[in-house]
């Protein structure tokens, strides 16, 4: 039952954009389109996981005073990791994400899962924990990127809903992605004090 | 002349919050006041341009020599984190007026994107190391200039009756994207 509740607790209650509010800029910067969100949201998850399940088990052999350092580098070298698997296998994804994917080691999603939650729990349950707040994110970027993408160019996931000429290029460059992000905050807000 | 040119690009037309989306968790959480802006742009622009030299010392003397770049994102993080460290204890120790003003927002540098990302960009760019430190000081005021303008933004709307679910950071988020709206007017004009 808990191992249930660790995974849907990040995908829903502890969302980590609508919820905890971390990693505001991937969230921003790679949602011009479905595609870009989604493929951003599947490396961060991969980083989450490894690094939450290598992380809950060498938890206790770092020293307390070392450990967000420590930390830092176990994450930087799953970045790393993504980072070339990227460069070869989805070259235009890659060139589409750029800098962002590097930057995923300051994401303050990772680094905060890693200290509130794997560095106190078992591997499994860390693993969970990694890959419900993956699916969360994912799910955000995804829809954040959908709308843009369809205000912007008509288009979700590239397949044609509306005629070009009717999107509003602002959607897609960075004013957008502020707004939509606030009204969709804002109707989430909204919903969870009704309820 | 091309100094001036990185500086207006960085600051107006590229600028680091409103169209490059770095730095968006300070952005949103130091900005509530105007003062605490200003403290903040100061931390910032004095870690970024340390950050920004350190950073393309080590690229150039040490990954490229050895054609070790692929340890570019594990050295690079690991050299700011450790420089913020650095400089909040040899502020303490040698000016602590200094240390009381940008004491506090010291911790949140570390996690902030625009310092990696900084350091990043100048090497993809290929820039001297006159110009990747006039691009980190530039985008560090470009920083300070957005968070100063939605600082003071945001200390008028505190008066302000807005629905209930907009309240705190939705109404936030799309000021932002108005500020971002009226950055936009800028492009165009140089580009690097």
């Amino acid at each position: 039952m808990s191992h249930i509740k660790t995974l849907t607790n990040g995908i829903f209650r502890e969302n980590p954009t609508f919820g905890l509010v971390l990693g505001m800029c991937p969230t921003l910067a790679t949602t011009t389109s479905a595609a870009n969100g989604m493929g951003m949201g599947a490396a961060t998850t991969f980083v989450l996981v490894m690094s939450n399940l290598v992380i809950s088990l060498v938890a206790n052999l770092i020293p307390d005073k070392i450990r967000i350092p420590a930390f830092i580098v176990i994450i930087a070298a799953f970045v790393t990791i993504v980072d070339f698997a990227m460069q070869a296998y989805t070259q235009s994804l890659y060139e589409a994400l750029g800098l962002f994917i590097p930057l995923i080691v300051v994401n303050c999603i990772v680094l905060g899962r890693a200290e509130a939650f794997a560095s106190k729990n078992g591997p499994i349950l860390s693993m969970l924990d990694g890959l419900g707040m993956g699916i969360g994110f994912t799910l955000s970027l995804t829809i954040l990127g959908c709308i843009r993408e369809f205000l912007g160019s008509g288009k979700i996931f590239d397949m044609t809903i509306m005629p070009e000429q009717y999107g509003m290029l602002a959607f897609v460059l960075a004013p957008g992605g502020f707004l939509v992000l606030g009204l969709l905050m804002a109707i989430v807000n909204r919903l969870r004090k009704s309820n | 002349m091309e100094y001036i040119l990185i500086f207006i690009a960085a600051v107006f037309v590229n600028n680091v919050v409103l169209s490059q989306f770095l730095g968006i968790c300070p952005f949103l959480g130091v900005s509530k006041k105007v003062s605490t802006a200003i403290g903040m742009t100061g931390a910032l622009t004095f870690v970024m341009i340390l950050a920004t030299l350190v950073t393309f010392i080590i690229q150039k003397s040490v990954l490229d020599p050895f054609g070790i770049g692929f340890m570019q994102t594990i050295t690079f993080i690991l050299v700011i984190a450790a420089l913020v460290q650095m400089v909040e204890i040899i502020l303490k120790k040698v000016s602590p007026s200094l240390y009381q003003a940008l004491g506090v927002f010291l911790p949140l540098i570390t996690t902030n994107c625009a310092v990696l990302g900084v350091a990043i960009q100048v090497i993809q760019k290929e820039f001297t190391l006159l110009e990747s430190l006039v691009y980190a000081g530039s985008i560090a005021i470009g920083f300070g200039l957005a968070l100063t303008i939605f600082a003071g933004i945001r200390e008028q709307m505190e008066l302000i009756d807005i629905p209930k679910g907009m309240k705190g950071l939705p109404i936030a988020l799309i000021t932002a994207g108005i500020l971002a709206m009226a950055f936009m007017g800028f492009s165009g004009i140089v580009s690097i």
